[in-house]
């Protein structure tokens, strides 16, 4: 069997990439992609408590967060497409209206 | 053969996020991203959660990964941009500031979880018992993400559409 540790520490890679993601990347829709990788490390987390606990309640959970995931890349998507049109970019360094 | 599944299945996951992260083009970091949702589906199938996973495949690797990739075709992105290259405190502080990060959560989970998985109940990740925990204990939540989808949406058409000036 496997060891949850291992599952854990798999699940803490895959957020610390997508965090790395974020904070280096440029592009608007890459940065969303970096944040749907972090959801997901939080998913295999969920999971792998819900199978050490016995507890379906996480597994609810992690379909939230999927629902969740989905409504983020709809509202995150439309929100680049309207910026692209209004400055003809993603370069979120262009993007700096609201920024101090 | 569940280890070799499970190390197989993770080191796929965790080399395709680093291919999301360290890509220049955007559609090859989307391909990367569909790839390492469809790994980690795997992972909840070894983890006993089908159902889940099954849900994975169909939600993310399918439904989400191909609107991201359809705005990427929409807006013709290539290489990203030159304009602003990641100045050399940010790609050296990154990487260091990420290992810590995982370390220290790395540390944290390894210190306080058991080390073996107890035996899973009768009908454990089943469509059925899921379905059944969603539409009892969670039934108003359920409706909740419902109206939030629905939100979404609209939010969605009206960002898209509307012309800003």
């Amino acid at each position: 069997m496997i060891d949850p540790r291992l599952v854990l520490l798999v699940s803490a890679a895959l957020f610390a990439v997508g965090v790395a993601g974020v904070l280096t990347r440029r592009g608007a829709i890459t940065i969303l992609m970096c944040v749907e990788l972090m959801l997901n490390a939080g998913n295999l987390a969920f999971i792998t408590f819900a199978r050490l606990f016995d507890g379906p309640e996480a597994q609810i959970y992690v379909f939230f967060v999927m629902t969740l995931a989905a409504a983020e890349a709809a509202a995150g998507l439309a929100i680049v497409i309207a910026l692209f049109r209004l400055r003809g970019t993603t370069d979120v360094d262009e993007i700096n209206l609201l920024k101090w | 053969m569940e280890q070799i599944a499970f190390f197989v299945l993770a080191l796929l996951s965790i080399a395709s996020a680093l291919v999301v992260v360290t890509n220049r083009n955007p559609i090859t970091s989307a391909v990367a991203l569909a790839f390492n949702l469809v790994s980690i589906a795997g992972l909840y199938m070894v983890l006993d959660a089908q159902f889940i996973g099954l849900l994975q495949v169909i939600v993310y690797a399918g439904a989400i990964m191909v609107l991201i990739l359809f705005v990427i075709m929409l807006l013709n992105l290539r290489e990203e941009a030159q304009a602003h290259p990641v100045g050399t405190f940010q790609r050296v502080l990154a990487p260091v500031a990420t290992v810590l990060f995982a370390v220290a959560i790395g540390r944290g989970v390894w210190l306080s979880t058991p080390p073996v998985f107890p035996a899973a109940s009768a009908g454990y990740g089943t469509a059925s018992s899921v379905g059944r925990e969603l539409f009892t204990t969670f039934y108003y939540p359920f409706e909740a993400i419902s109206l939030l989808l629905v939100v979404a949406m609209v939010g969605a058409v009206l960002l898209a559409k509307k012309k800003l000036s």
